[in-house]
């Protein structure tokens, strides 16, 4: 166990307690009570949904998954179904994983601060309203055949016709990436070197990696809205 | 009052109440000790918390209510299989049962589906609350992967339960959440390098999904299955775990 670690729970000794009876168990019981009360008068007034029997031959015209999961959803508009419905959900619960071990930032241990850490609560944040924002956008504005409407529009199928997608050339795709991973990886290190430096080599490599990914969505999204890309970089056996 | 009090002492003095609980009613520091000590459901708790960590602003009760809704949905849900037969033949005909026919049927279905919502809203905001806390840093770093590893099981327990009313919402938000499952790479008969390992629509993971190459009653009864008895039985030890280690870690985190 590490002296910080070690400073912690001899911190925890010294800390003003109150017993957990009642004074935890008391608002934990209120707490319950009020999740109960609030679920069954919603259940009561609002019914769960229940569509038609599950047919075969007739496809649902949006077939949308559960809502928790639109966002993945979302993004099989601007990549194929093996980026968006395995490589990023995998990425995206890997990198949540090793959160605790690429931040090494002591400060703020046990209490909401920003100023101490805002690198890492700037990108969780965005992380995390990143995801609900593709949610909004695949529950609420994605009518019949995944085609955009605003909130305020009626879905119809008469939509006009997505203008023709391009895709870059194989050497302007891979200038592109090598472009956008070395410099996003050198840049910071030379521009944040203390930052670089208390992370170490790979703690380093494996934060940016995973910030440079998550942007990376950001930026094919930008990418097929304001040019119309399909594929940055296209291979015999996979297209990105 | 002095005969209510006087009731009471009776009450807490017999040999019955004596045998139920073990320490004495009076309100003093060791009976507060034991409340929690020699309680089974409340020895979960130590029996002192930090003062910080009982102001509600501090953890917005995030984890104990996710756990809270998941005992809710345990209770709904284990009423609800009374009435549900896993079956492609009879899972609709349920569905409509319970919503027009068994008494409180509709209220039971409906809690239950607005509970499982609700209780992937709350673990997110849960790890939301941790994360600006910072309470996954050391000791408590192996405790936020059990907490993420739970966060994925949660929704997996919603997704599995999507397909049980047997409707077309349900149905369709299968295929198009399995058709993923069906593009990953190797193991998947869509996804890249499949004929790598001479993977197949009839052997690959959407497979083993499904039970079959498409959704039918394999698929129902493998959602029914993994809904109602493996992802809970996964996600009761991680639950253990994840709560024993919060006490082992150092108790709740707060400020240094």
């Amino acid at each position: 166990m590490s002296n910080h670690a070690k400073a912690q729970i001899a911190n925890y000794k010294k800390t003003k307690k109150v017993f957990s009876w009642p004074n935890l168990v008391a608002k934990e019981f209120i707490a319950a009570i009020l999740v109960t009360v609030v679920l069954l008068v919603y259940s009561y007034y609002v019914d769960a949904p229940l569509r038609e029997l599950a047919n075969p031959g007739e496809p649902e015209n949006p077939a949308k998954a559960p809502w928790y999961f639109l966002g993945l959803q979302e993004i099989l508009v601007y990549f194929d179904p093996w980026i968006a419905g395995v490589v990023v959900p995998s990425i995206i619960i890997i990198g949540l994983m090793v959160i605790p071990y690429i931040d090494v930032n002591p400060k703020g241990n046990g209490g909401y601060c920003f100023w101490d850490r805002r690198f890492a609560v700037t990108v969780f944040l965005f992380g995390f309203i990143f995801w609900y924002l593709l949610i909004i956008v695949g529950t609420y504005m994605r009518g019949p055949f995944w085609a955009f409407f605003w909130p305020w529009e009626a879905w119809s199928f008469d939509f006009p016709t997505p203008p023709p997608l391009i895709s870059l050339p194989n050497w302007l795709g891979i200038f592109a990436l090598l472009i956008y991973f070395g410099f996003g990886m050198l840049v910071p290190a030379v521009a944040f070197w203390k930052f670089a430096k208390q992370l170490g080599f790979i703690r380093y490599n494996i934060t940016m990696s995973l910030f440079l990914l998550m942007m990376g969505v950001l930026v094919k999204i930008a990418l097929r809205l304001m040019f119309n890309i399909k594929y940055i970089l296209q291979t015999p056996w996979f297209n990105i | 009052m002095n005969l209510i009090s006087y009731f009471i002492r009776k009450l807490t003095e017999t040999e019955v109440w004596k045998s139920v609980f073990r320490h004495g009613y009076t309100d003093t520091p060791r009976n507060r000790a034991l409340q929690t000590l020699s309680n089974v459901w409340l020895h979960l708790h130590p029996v002192k918390v930090p003062k910080h960590a009982v102001k509600i602003r501090f953890t917005w009760c995030l984890g104990g209510l996710t756990f809270f809704i998941f005992l809710f949905l345990t209770v709904t849900g284990v009423l609800l299989m009374f009435y549900y037969v896993p079956d492609v033949n009879r899972a609709y005909a349920d569905m409509i049962d319970l919503m027009y026919v068994v008494p409180l049927g509709r209220l039971l279905r409906t809690s239950h589906r607005w509970a499982g919502h609700a209780m992937v809203i709350t673990v997110c905001f849960h790890m939301l609350r941790v994360f600006l806390t910072g309470s996954y840093k050391a000791p408590r770093q192996f405790n936020w992967v059990l907490g993420v590893l739970l966060l994925v099981l949660t929704f997996l327990l919603s997704f599995t339960g999507y397909l049980l009313p047997w409707d077309q919402l349900g149905y369709w938000a299968i295929m198009v959440g399995t058709n993923m499952g069906a593009a990953t790479p190797v193991m998947g008969y869509q996804g890249p390098f499949a004929e790598l390992l001479g993977v197949k629509i009839n052997n690959d993971i959407r497979f083993a999904l499904l039970g079959g190459t498409q959704i039918d009653a394999p698929s129902l009864l493998r959602a029914y299955v993994w809904h109602c008895i493996g992802i809970p039985i996964i996600a009761g030890a991680l639950m253990i775990l994840h709560f024993w280690r919060v006490r082992k870690d150092g108790g709740i985190s707060g400020p240094l």
